[in-house]
């Protein structure tokens, strides 16, 4: 492939990387913000509140256990990331 | 055999397995092969310390007093993992990249260095963590108790104080054995962790199997499982908002602040590749740990009676369904918590009660001559000890005073709160460049007060260290001060209510110290190396300093890190600035380093004013203080380029100076050997001339003077061959034509015979060896090294000026090298002289003793020829020779 397209398909990478970085900042947010939902269920008069929210908190437990550990799998420390990039410099489009 | 006594035996076997493991750790580590030791998997289950018995035996109680609300203390820390990259990877890399031992040491070390900073950190944790120890050594003993109850016969109650008195002294034993084998706090205590994670697989399993024993074995299944759970007292969810949302909060402040959280996450920490993985796996830990806690606290509820304390279902519910196994299994996940955060917790402030308040005063009131004469390592491992045994008394103490009552069961969260007021000078300190010292302090003292007022003292009841008139009108009847409604708040939860008051005063006074204060230039340099973490990998260096301090350094060094280590070090970076020996030129780059390895085992305070006081010279210099100040202006950075530029070169200079001295002097000393050496053949020359003249020319002389006379020209011909002798072995040993005659055979009887060719041991000479250490095979050609172990030995028996002499032989085995010293007790040689001693022809001073300065050139060639090397240690007592020689695996590999 021509040198042209090696700078776009790193800087393609680097931006991938800098978005998962940033869903791996809002990740606690959203599992903050959404552990706290079951609060706003006390108005319902159901019996087996308790049940609900007991699923609900672990089913979003995994959830978020889940796309923690896809976000960190990916989500490399810079320096490995750079010198991937480098390295891929000599077969460039070959991923 | 009872139930009890067979839960004495499991629970003997298990502490003797928890050493083993952490024995068979140790030695793993020691003998290098540990790299599973540092595995992602390891580190995860050594961070489930946060799970003590509070959890293990007290989520259960809290779920079936107040419902679901327990989860939130597994919530906080949940949210804070998954959240690793905005929090706790700064965190790792300031740990990592400032030598951090401990969060005192952090919070000192980011507002420059200071102590006062570290002891009241290191008071607040000491306060916060006591109760906590405490409370695991109650639960040991009250699951003790339990099944001493469920026995048929209650006659053998065993005393809980015994029984208290037992753990904290077998957790003493054990921590002081396998925390403190390394003075440096920043190596992995390999031991501990694997033990630690050893534990967490046991307390996971346990409360699992609890939980399956339940929901499959009592209940009939999950849905069965979950109509109880309908059917039960807490079937209606009602929690407080508040309650909920400042738990979670609280639970994940305490995650980062708790001093031994902090050890496992940051300290023992060794790279991000560790944290990506406890990111999910550590959540995934916590979840597994709560996920039974519902079911288990519905079914006890159910079937145990009313008056059975819910905190011990997790132990009760099997016992009284006859399940003794389940039961003994159960009894060791309650055990493991408990011993595992007290052993992590007892590291944790032994190494800050050392390092900010023993070692400081020690080297208050030794002064100067401590650090350059004092044995540092000693005392400071002492003091590590002693602060081990000292926390784990005062848990002791404190379970006794409180009697077990329930005052225990509510301190978990009260130390929460305790340890969250770290949080503020924590995160300034990393995110907020302007947070100053007296910010924190302020901070600090604010939360800390409003902790103590609001909730600690009360948390011992009314009436008991707070009078009840204080809890119903406040102190001096003003009434918007009680400790439970500050200024006018009432009806709030009590740890909300201090956890809001304590933080939101500590906040105020952290923000509005640092905006008032102005930081000192060292202050500000450590705020900029703390905020810019990530971006910049080395910080600038901080000391300037002579090259007669190196010297010095290296025996401050020795003392703190052990005299190997120090050497490594020195000698490490002397290469790298292209220096032989191990004196390297004292660089702020040097000096940094050298502060950073001496802050991992006295802390960052201390290292810095040990370094301070050697050195002397400015802490900050021009350059760090241009890296501070933004507004700093081009003219000004560019003089400070000069300035070290110039210092680069004076440093050069010195170095040219000192290899323009190095030749000069051999030629002056070639001349004097070329006179010498004339002299030297002359002299046994004319002697054989005239004598034999003698013999030649007169004709009556008696066979006595005939033979005396022949005596005398035989003596001065083996003299002059010896002298030749030398000569030419030099030539060949520096011609590469020499063979070796390989043979094996020990190094202790190598040395007997060198000290008997040398002259004996006695008469006035002393030579001390430790014979045990000498017991090496050697496989190297012995008639050679044998030559260099005589000439070190008669060099000291000539050379050595003390009365009465002594040279002591220490052999040591390090990373497949022997390594051989020799130290006698006289004045040593010079530094200036250092350089040359290994030249050829080189005699130091008028000695009265006679030689041509060969020995030590023919040593060096030797052992350049067997492979190894020898060099003149410096920073002993006398004159040292070190001889290093790689053993007969490593030859054998590398030929």
């Amino acid at each position: 492939m021509s040198p042209e397209h090696t700078p776009l398909f790193l800087a393609r990478r680097g931006y991938r990387r800098r978005r998962l970085a940033d869903a791996a900042r809002v990740l606690p947010l959203f599992g903050g913000a959404l552990f706290c939902l079951p609060l706003l269920w006390k108005g319902t008069e159901r019996a087996g509140g308790t049940v609900q929210a007991l699923i609900y908190v672990f089913g979003l437990w995994v959830v978020l256990i889940t796309v923690s550990a896809l976000i960190s799998r990916h989500l490399s420390p810079e320096e490995q990331a750079q010198d991937s990039g480098r390295g891929g410099d000599g077969g460039a489009g070959t991923r | 055999m009872t139930v009890l006594n067979l839960l004495v035996l499991v629970c003997l076997l298990y502490v003797v397995l928890l050493f083993g493991v952490a024995f068979a750790a140790d030695r793993a580590a020691r003998i290098g092969r540990a790299s599973w030791l540092r595995s992602s998997a390891v580190y995860t289950l050594s961070l489930s310390i946060y799970c003590t018995a509070w959890t293990f035996y007290g989520a259960v109680g809290f779920a079936a007093r107040s419902g679901l609300e327990f989860v939130t203390i597994y919530l906080g820390p949940t949210l804070v993992m998954i959240g690793w990259w905005w929090t706790l990877r700064r965190l790792v890399r300031v740990g990592r990249s400032q030598r951090i031992t401990s969060i005192a040491d952090l919070i000192s070390s980011r507002y420059g260095k200071s102590n006062l900073l570290a002891v009241l950190v290191t008071v607040l944790a000491v306060v916060g963590t006591t109760p906590y120890i405490a409370l695991q050594l109650q639960s040991v003993t009250l699951s003790f108790a339990a099944f001493a109850k469920a026995e048929p016969s209650p006659t053998a109650l065993p005393d809980m104080q015994s029984t208290a008195l037992w753990v904290a002294a077998g957790l003493a034993v054990f921590t002081i054995l396998f925390g403190t084998r390394n003075l440096d706090a920043n190596e992995r205590h390999h031991g501990v962790v694997m033990a630690i994670a050893m534990e967490a697989v046991v307390k996971l399993c346990a409360l699992l199997a609890v939980g399956v024993f339940v929901v499959w074995g009592l209940s009939g299944g999950i849905g069965a499982t979950l109509a109880r759970i309908e059917a039960s007292p807490i079937a209606r969810f009602e929690v407080s908002g508040s309650r909920w949302v400042g738990l979670t909060l609280l639970s994940a402040m305490a995650f980062l602040t708790l001093p031994r959280m902090f050890q496992v996450l940051v300290v023992e920490n060794e790279e991000d590749e560790h944290l990506r993985t406890a990111a999910w796996a550590f959540p995934t830990y916590l979840m597994l740990m709560s996920l039974f806690v519902v079911p288990i606290a519905v079914v006890g509820l159910e079937l145990l009676p009313a008056d059975a304390n819910p905190d011990l279902f997790v132990l009760t519910l099997p016992l009284s369904e006859g399940r003794d196994g389940l039961a003994i299994l159960s009894f060791l996940g309650g055990f493991s918590s408990a011993t595992s955060m007290v052993i992590v917790a007892a590291i944790a402030l032994s190494t800050m009660v050392s390092n900010h308040v023993v070692m400081p005063i020690w080297l208050h009131y030794s002064g100067r001559a401590a650090v350059v004469a004092g044995d540092v390592r000693t005392v400071a491992l002492m003091a590590r000890r002693l602060s081990i045994g000292g926390v784990l008394f005062l848990g002791y103490i404190y379970f006794r005073l409180s009697g077990g009552g329930t005052a225990l069961a509510a301190i978990g969260l009260i130390a929460f709160v305790g340890v969250a007021q770290f949080l503020p000078a924590l995160m300034g300190g990393l995110f907020w460049r302007g947070a100053t010292r007296i910010g924190a302090l302020a901070g600090l003292a604010f939360g800390a007060a409003v902790w103590l007022y609001c909730l600690f003292l009360p948390s011992f009841g009314p009436s008991v260290l707070l009078p009840q008139a204080v809890f119903d009108h406040g102190p001096w009847g003003l009434s918007w001060l009680r400790p439970r409604a500050l200024f006018g708040t009432e009806g709030m939860d009590p740890v909300i209510h201090a956890l809001m008051w304590s933080l939101l005063l500590n906040v105020s006074a952290f923000v509005l110290g640092s905006l008032l204060s102005f930081p000192q230039p060292l202050e500000r340099l450590q705020g900029a190396q703390f905020v810019n973490a990530s971006d910049r990998a080395n910080a600038p260096g901080g000391w300037s300093g002579g090259m007669a301090q190196s010297e010095d350094l290296l025996l401050m060094a020795q003392r703190i890190m052990g005299a190997r280590e120090a050497q490594a070090l020195f000698a490490s970076a002397a290469r790298r600035q292209g220096v032989s020996g191990y004196l390297p030129e004292p660089s702020p780059d040097f000096l940094q380093e050298l502060e950073r390895a001496l802050a991992g085992s006295v802390g960052a305070a201390t290292a810095h004013a040990m370094v301070g006081q050697i050195v002397g010279g400015a802490s900050v210099t021009v350059e760090d203080l241009m890296a501070v100040a933004d507004e700093a202006a081009q003219i000004m950075e560019y003089s400070s380029q000069l300035e070290a530029k110039s210092q680069e070169l004076a440093r050069t200079a010195r170095q040219l100076r000192q290899a323009n001295e190095t030749l000069t002097q051999i030629s002056v000393q070639k001349d004097g050997f070329l006179s010498q050496i004339s002299h030297e053949l002359r002299t046994p020359m004319t002697s054989i001339r005239a004598f034999s003249e003698i013999l030649r020319d007169t004709q009556d002389l008696t066979p006595d003077e005939q033979s005396k006379y022949a005596t005398i020209i035989h003596d001065e011909t083996v003299r002059l061959t010896r002298l030749l002798d030398d000569l030419l072995d030099l030539s060949v040993l520096e011609n590469g034509q020499v063979d070796l005659n390989i043979q094996t055979g020990t190094l202790e009887a190598l040395l007997d015979r060198s000290v008997r060719a040398a002259g004996g041991d006695g008469e006035g000479f002393r030579i001390l060896r430790d014979r045990g250490s000498e017991q090496v095979e050697l496989a190297t050609d012995l008639d050679r090294l044998a030559q260099v172990f005589i000439n070190l030995i008669s060099n000291a028996r000539k050379y050595c000026d003390a009365i009465p002499p002594v040279l002591s032989i220490r052999a040591t085995v390090a990373e497949g090298r022997l390594v051989v010293d020799f130290v006698d007790n006289g004045s040593g040689i010079s530094t200036d002289k250092h350089a040359v001693i290994f030249e050829k022809f080189s005699r130091i001073g008028q000695t009265k003793a006679s030689g041509a300065g060969l020995g030590l050139a023919i040593c060096r060639e030797i052992m350049e020829r067997l492979g190894g090397d020898i060099s003149y240690l410096p920073g002993q007592k006398g004159a040292a020779f070190r001889v290093t020689l790689p053993l007969a695996e490593d030859r054998m590999a590398a030929q």
